[in-house]
């Protein structure tokens, strides 16, 4: 753990630790430990570590610049860490001899911008990664893509193509490209701060449902309202480290480290 | 004589006309074919060597930069001229067509790869990192995510770098590639009237025209609006 965490830091951290403890001998899903990220003189992760539990949405805040972004990338190593350990149910994923792409099908990612391919229909860019990288059949790749369009509300839109839906819909198609592939752990990179204020709504009721049904998630974001009432857990970055995490409400409520208290009045002009 | 008549004696005499339409149709075919295969394997080349380059193996990128800044600078004249006189003297006789061929296909493989791997480079990162992100490796994403998108934007510029090179086969004519100009030339010193050379550009445009209407359709059929 990291020696820069205050003490009742220390305590949260214990608490929220605790289900882990329950469940003893299980690993977490992810497990990320003395995570260290520079780019070139700028240190922007110094000593991150942070595990994520079964079925838990585990939400991080922080300021731009925190590193939160960076913490996430580097979890399906889009973003390369210079020292660290990240572990998925307890397996290493970092060093030479893991074969990535394997390690990828088990880690879906949702960006800020979607990034769905524009040359492929909604259902086309669901069913590319299963049938090029799990070489799935085209019937049962088709099926698997209209059961997460399903999931996501969207199914009349299997044959749209990413410029025809709005960005609320584009996101429920990427997070749906995202879930086909039967992921353990589930990344969300700012997911909604692309989208128009009336879009915001319909991805987060997408990620409620995937909560209730028992997903792992990952998110990066600055939804306090959501996150206060759907996280399990908040962990504040600041600064490259993980500066305070435990339940929502009293990170919100009674936030002990000073920058996440300037951040929370900053933000929380609303409840 | 009033003027047009004799307009019309010099360029487009009936007679002539007649008597070598045959002669020039025979260059049309030459042109047609060599066209084809150069647009084909140039664009093929040029879009390989931008796949090979986007894996940024230094060594093999510089290798490929240098041959397509060395043909991009360099009039493809002289080397057909270079390749066909100069080859045979080191034991290599190409035909003149097989010389037409080959120097103009590299000419366009050359252009051809500094636009696709501009589109290659012009296109999102975060589409390399969605597809990345669902385990597709390096060439999956290249082939079946990138490059599709790379290509769709360098419709217009690949067009008419094609059509530029392929028009070049008039080249052919100096070395006696038997093409539309060159039968045209012939014909205009043996009847002594330009009306053959008049038939040969008729035929050009005949022939270039379509494949820059196809263009114009190729830049509308395969863009799309940006989300």
């Amino acid at each position: 753990m990291s020696k820069t965490i205050t003490s009742p830091a220390v305590r949260r951290l214990c608490e929220a630790e605790s289900p882990a403890a329950s469940k003893a001998g299980r690993p977490p899903i992810l497990e990320v430990t003395g995570l260290r990220k520079s780019f070139g003189r700028l240190e922007v992760l110094k000593n991150v570590s942070l595990s994520v539990e079964k079925s838990e949405m585990v939400f991080v805040l922080g300021r731009s610049g925190s590193g939160k972004s960076t913490m996430l990338r580097c979890c399906n190593r889009l973003e390369e860490p210079d020292s660290g350990a990240i572990l998925l149910e307890g397996q290493a994923i970092t060093g030479r001899e893991v074969n990535l792409d394997k390690v990828r099908r088990r880690i879906g990612m949702v960006f800020q911008s979607f990034n769905l391919y524009p040359h492929l229909d909604a259902r086309r860019n669901i069913t590319l990664a299963l049938r090029k990288a799990l070489k799935q059949p085209r019937d049962e790749a088709d099926a698997r893509a209209a059961a997460a369009l399903a999931r996501v509300g969207l199914t009349e839109k299997a044959g749209s193509y990413p410029a025809q839906l709005s960005g609320g819909q584009q996101q429920r198609v990427a997070i749906a490209r995202a879930i086909a592939l039967e992921p353990a752990v589930m990344l969300f990179d700012e997911p909604t701060s692309a989208l128009d204020p009336e879009l915001v709504g319909d991805v987060l009721g997408v990620m409620r449902e995937l909560k209730e049904d028992g997903m792992t998630m990952l998110v990066v974001s600055h939804e306090m309202g959501f996150a206060r009432e759907a996280a399990d857990r908040v962990v504040f970055m600041a600064d490259g480290r993980i500066v305070e995490q435990g339940p929502p409400e009293a990170i919100f409520t009674d936030p002990q480290h000073e920058s996440t208290r300037a951040f929370l009045s900053r933000y929380s002009s609303a409840p | 004589m009033s003027n047009l008549d004799r307009f019309i004696e010099t360029f487009l005499n009936g007679a002539v006309l007649a008597k070598y339409t045959p002669a020039i149709l025979s260059g049309v075919w030459v042109t047609v074919e060599l066209s084809v295969l150069i647009v084909i394997a140039g664009t093929v080349l040029g879009v390989a060597l931008a796949c090979i380059r986007a894996y940024r193996i230094r060594p093999v990128s510089f290798v490929i930069v240098i041959y397509a800044d060395i043909f991009r600078a360099l009039p493809p004249l002289v080397l057909i001229l270079l390749a066909y006189f100069g080859l045979p003297n080191i034991g290599l006789s190409l035909s003149s067509s097989a010389v037409l061929f080959v120097i103009l296909g590299l000419t366009l493989g050359a252009f051809a790869e500094e636009i696709v791997w501009a589109g290659i480079t012009a296109t999102d990162k975060g589409q390399w990192e969605a597809a990345r992100s669902t385990g597709l490796g390096f060439g999956q994403s290249l082939i079946h995510v990138v490059l599709p998108q790379a290509v769709r934007m360098v419709i217009p510029p690949l067009t008419n770098r094609a059509i530029a090179i392929t028009k070049m086969t008039a080249l052919g004519t100096v070395i006696g590639v038997p093409d539309i100009l060159n039968q045209a030339t012939t014909a205009q010193s043996f009847s002594g009237n330009a009306s053959p050379l008049t038939l040969a550009a008729i035929a050009y445009v005949a022939l270039f025209l379509p494949f820059v209407i196809l263009s114009r359709w190729l830049e509308s059929r395969f863009s799309w609006k940006k989300g």
